[in-house]
């Protein structure tokens, strides 16, 4: 594999985790070794990669998501840190069209396009993983991605086809599942994010769901509360207080408290008002159920979705969203058209100089170790980016 | 009866489920049986070009005889040549 990377300066870099990194072209991973940053890869060269992850369970085990140009989509495991990957048995799938009445309304007949989002499963059922797909499914693995099952209760549900507008609700890549948050106290308790569709919660595992869209606007609608049809871009709970859920919305950025209220709050009109609140990733700080992240885009007219000003910037709170801060030191200050999208901005578990990082459709990938306050471009001329992921590898 | 025999020429973005080699021999009497055939010699190929739906993917180009095709029960006789191809979808 091919190396190379950036020089940086070493006591910062030092115990961060690894980055796998997804791109329009194919996988790569990114580690901080000796004071340098070290890319290795392609994975999968020539194939959309949008997700790849590691299972933190056992620390060694890869899945990677990749659409080909020209193929349908697949999946490829690996377990030596990317040297050799293997395609795995099967791949998400929906169920045989079919006219009867119970099928009516679901996703029944579709076919995958994208397998777009991976989740590991919970700590306590190894070898459990998740993948969102487009049109938005829900799909479940229990032994290691190599075979996949739908979520029935969802893919089948009589009102799939209502939730996503048929599973084609116009968003530009085709419409997602996204955001499989799993309540680490119990993994029965699930949310979805749906671009277009909306929130979903189930809390048996996911037969039965419930929309979860209180509060959230719906410029793109009608005037009025709507219970489905939002555009959340990035659910994250934060990992302290998994009641405790941000909201990166195509309307604006929101929290909401789950043990008080399952209402979203629009913690976003906060932001500076010349900058707005509109984004496509959040990321949640590992101990501290107060404090986000985000990077806001344009979201005016029509929509360019690079930063505001073309500066780029990251906007912190420490607050839950009352008071944001903008962060953009080591940033380019002027005439920056990137894009960073949903799976490509995170946060590390180190504290107390907590690392943030993300990747841009420019093929940068950017990385603070001080809380997102000044940043260091760690690698670039990588391919258009859709994801960024840490690893810690065992 | 041995179902028809036919080759397939393999598109190279498919060549690594075929161990590389561009022509293979399949049996069966229709595209379908063919793709099941290469199947259980080479598992994943037939999920790469045909959707769980039994749809051929858009970007798939099928061609009997020189022949294009969408059809998964197109027929096959004994000797055809069936190209397996990416269609043209880029510039």
């Amino acid at each position: 594999m091919a190396e190379r990377g950036r020089r940086a300066s070493g006591a910062r870099h030092a115990d961060r985790p690894a980055l796998l990194i997804g791109t329009a072209k194919g996988g790569f991973l990114l580690e901080s070794k000796g004071g340098a940053w070290r890319l290795a890869g392609p994975f999968q060269l020539g194939s959309k990669v949008h997700d790849v992850r590691l299972d933190p369970r056992d620390g060694r085990t890869l899945l990677l998501a990749s659409t080909g140009g020209h193929l349908g989509p697949t999946l490829f495991r690996s377990t030596d840190r990317g040297r050799k990957w293997r395609e795995t048995k099967g791949s998400p799938k929906f169920g045989r069209a079919s006219k009867a009445a119970k099928f009516k309304g679901t996703s029944r007949g579709k076919a995958v396009k994208i397998n777009f989002w991976l989740e590991p499963g919970p700590a306590a059922e190894p070898g459990s993983w998740y993948c969102g797909t487009s049109p938005p499914g829900l799909f479940r693995s229990d032994d290691a991605g190599d075979t996949w099952t739908g979520v029935l209760g969802f893919n089948e549900n009589p009102m799939w086809s209502t939730w996503t507008t048929d599973g084609d609700s116009g968003t530009p890549d085709g419409s997602l599942l996204h955001s499989v948050v799993i309540d680490r106290r119990d993994a029965r308790r699930l949310m979805v994010g749906v671009s277009g569709g909306g929130a979903f919660e189930s809390t048996d595992g996911g037969r039965a769901w419930t929309p979860r869209n209180v509060g959230v606007a719906t410029d793109f609608m009608p005037p009025g509360e709507h219970l489905y049809g939002h555009d959340p871009h990035q659910i994250v709970a934060s990992p302290a207080d998994p009641d405790r859920l941000y909201r990166q919305d195509h309307c604006g950025f929101y929290r909401m408290d789950r043990a008080r209220s399952f209402e979203w709050k629009r913690v976003g009109k906060n932001m500076p008002r010349d900058v707005g609140d509109i984004g496509f990733g959040v990321a949640a700080h590992p101990q501290d159920p107060d404090v986000a992240w985000t990077f806001p885009m344009d979201g005016t007219k029509l929509w360019p979705r690079t930063s505001p000003g073309a500066r780029p910037a990251i906007h912190r709170t420490e607050d839950g969203g009352k008071t944001w801060r903008r962060f953009d030191r080591g940033l380019p200050k002027e005439h920056a058209y990137f894009t960073v999208k949903r799976q490509a901005l995170c946060a590390d578990d180190v504290a107390p100089a907590t690392g943030v990082y993300f990747g841009a459709t420019s093929g940068e990938v950017w990385g603070s170790f001080d809380r997102g306050e000044s940043w260091t471009n760690l690698v670039a001329h990588l391919p258009h980016i859709y994801s960024v992921r840490t690893a810690r590898f065992r | 009866m041995k179902p028809p025999a036919v080759t397939v020429s393999v598109g190279s973005v498919l060549l690594d489920y075929v161990g590389g080699r561009p022509r293979v021999t399949a049996h069966g009497a229709n595209v379908s049986a063919v793709l099941d055939d290469l199947e259980t010699r080479h598992p994943g190929l037939r999920w790469r070009v045909v959707d769980e739906q039994d749809r051929l993917r858009p970007h798939v180009a099928l061609f009997i005889a020189g022949k294009p095709v969408r059809d998964l029960s197109a027929r096959l006789k004994d000797g055809d040549e069936l190209h397996l191809l990416q269609a043209l979808s880029g510039g």
